[in-house]
């Protein structure tokens, strides 16, 4: 073989993709991201949030504590409310979540049993501030469940009809002790 | 006219001892090389760990087991669902879980997309080493991409994809999964193709690989050396062949092998087991079965990990990571955490024969040989 062809025949292939990087879209893969996105999937997972029913109020968590213990990096603190007599409410009181610490790993949504945390698909979430800034309370955390169902519908479809299931559930059962 | 010496010198030389690192690009990562130089030449050579040393172990003998399934992501950033698949693996041995049909041939097919991952990483990166200046790994890139765009739609996450569980994966995959597949698998070659065009009769490449930092098959056993390195230096042994874990004793694929050893075999056999893979991939995807995704026990434990109690005893996992041989060892005390971890990790052990390799070599070879050894710094430090 004639010594250089392997070099040309390379530089041919650089020269191809050159070209029709202006012209195909399978070598024009590049996205100018603020300007445009890709779609988001819908399993995409970033950082988790609490989901609310109808009012902020009313949130689905009961403070079980079970997804901070579960939590691998251990970036979630609950404190469960209480109401004047002393007495444990089903709510928390301090829900912190150290989004500096949490590492997306999806387990807090996998363990709870309430479906009360879910994985957001927000990500442009820059401080100036390292700690205090990234530390998400009660209040950045709320979401609602249309925001839920708007993001991952597949997923929203399934929880929003087990939910229902439940509820259908206990009303029977209680209207069945009442008989 | 000739401008070379006539006579050798005699002037008294002096050794020169440079630091390659911790913060030079070409180590992929933080890791220091104390070179001891001859001239250009390598006299010895003294490589330094631990600036990424992240307590793996210890972290993980503190916490449940599926705790620290999100951790070994992080050991091989690149390719996470083998670090999984080999850790699961060790579980399963340990606590006796089944698998169902689904589920292992769903794994097999993400563990062979994440080896052409890994391998069109590693032939990219190591053409930029060689001074190609980013042209091929943006090549490399651009393939790569489609299949961690495949990961993400599955398992929620390009990188850290946290997706397999004790006895299964996390979630079924997704309606398009086997015709995304089918593209990658018909697009694959392809590219594959371009890239051989490309690089694997370039003159320089092979004035710059062939014959450098020869690894002789003897040291290479010896040493402990697996996965492509071990067989570019002409040793036929692929862990899916010999012990056939999870289902490859099912799959028709050869082990392809090297004859010197030297960096452009280990180029070459890289490009070799990609197309490899992906008949593996063609045979996975077409005998994928419906099925359970997990099995019963397996999500009971996802459901709950502080309630998943393996028996006593210990186990050892082991997969043909894309690097080499992936084992976690395990033993367990019968509580719900670990009472020792152990990872061995093939970018640790193969990285013991660099200074052999790389003795009487210039400078610049010991970036390629280095490069040609394919380490990810998470992994070797932990």
């Amino acid at each position: 073989m004639i010594f250089g062809l392997g070099v040309l025949k390379g530089m041919m292939v650089t020269l191809k993709n050159f070209v029709l990087s202006y012209f195909t879209k399978e070598r024009l893969t590049t996205v100018q991201y603020p300007e445009e996105r890709i779609p988001e999937k819908e399993r995409f997972r970033n950082f988790p949030f609490l989901i609310y029913d109808e009012k902020p109020e009313d949130l689905r968590c009961v403070s079980c504590d079970i997804c901070a213990k579960e939590c691998p990096p251990k970036c979630i603190t609950i404190v469960r409310d209480s109401d004047e007599q002393g007495k444990p409410l089903k709510r928390p009181k301090v829900f912190d979540i150290d989004f500096s610490i949490c590492m997306n790993c999806g387990i807090c949504e996998e363990v709870c049993p309430f479906d009360a945390i879910f994985m957001d698909h927000e990500f442009e979430l820059a401080e100036y501030g390292r700690f205090e800034d990234l530390n998400y309370h009660k209040d950045d955390l709320l979401k609602s469940n249309e925001y839920f169902a708007k993001i991952r519908p597949q997923d929203a479809a399934r929880i929003d009809a087990k939910l229902r299931e439940k509820a259908k559930l206990k009303e029977t059962e209680i209207r069945g002790h009442n008989t | 006219m000739d401008y070379t010496l006539k006579e050798s010198p005699t002037l008294e030389t002096q050794m020169l001892e440079v630091n390659l690192g911790p913060q030079h690009p070409s180590t992929h990562g933080v890791f220091q090389m104390n070179v001891t130089l001859d001239g250009e030449t390598i006299t010895r050579l003294k490589p330094v760990m631990g600036y990424l040393h992240r307590n793996h172990e210890k972290l993980a003998e503190n916490m449940t087991y599926l705790g620290s399934m999100p951790f070994t992501d992080r050991l091989d950033y690149i390719c996470s669902m083998t670090n999984n698949f080999a850790y699961a693996l060790a579980v399963e041995k340990l606590a006796n879980l089944e698998v169902p049909e689904r589920a292992q041939y769903i794994r097999v097919i993400m563990a062979e997309l994440t080896r052409l991952v890994n391998h069109i990483l590693l032939v990219g990166f190591l053409l930029n080493d060689l001074g190609a200046f980013f042209t091929p790994v943006l090549y490399a890139f651009r393939e790569r991409e489609k299949i961690l765009d495949l990961f993400e739609a599955i398992s929620g996450s390009r990188m850290m994809c946290n997706y397999f569980r004790f006895g299964g994966v996390k979630v079924d995959v997704t309606s398009d999964f086997i015709p995304r597949v089918r593209q990658i698998i018909n697009n694959f070659p392809k590219f594959l193709d371009e890239l051989e065009t490309l690089l694997s009769e370039n003159e320089i490449l092979m004035a710059r690989c062939q014959n450098v930092g020869i690894l002789p098959e003897e040291l290479a056993i010896n040493a402990g050396i697996t996965g492509p390195m071990l067989r570019a230096s002409g040793v036929p042994y692929d862990i899916r062949k010999v012990d056939g874990y999870s289902i490859y004793n099912r799959f028709k694929f050869r082990v392809p092998i090297g004859e010197t050893g030297d960096v452009y075999d280990r180029y070459y056999i890289r490009i070799l087991e990609m197309r490899e893979s992906l008949k593996i991939l063609d045979q996975a995807i077409k005998e994928l079965p419906d099925g359970e995704f997990i099995s019963k026990a397996g999500a009971l434990g996802a459901r709950s990990p502080r309630n998943f109690k393996a028996p006593k005893g210990d186990a050892y996992g082991r997969i043909e990571a894309p690097k080499g041989e992936l084992g976690f060892y395990l033993v367990s005390d019968g509580t719900i955490k670990p009472y020792r971890y152990h990872v061995r990790s093939p970018s640790f052990i193969n990285l013991t024969v660099l200074e052999d390799m790389c003795l009487g070599q210039k400078v610049a070879d010991a970036i390629i040989i280095l490069g040609s050894i394919d380490i990810v710094l998470g992994e070797v430090d932990r």
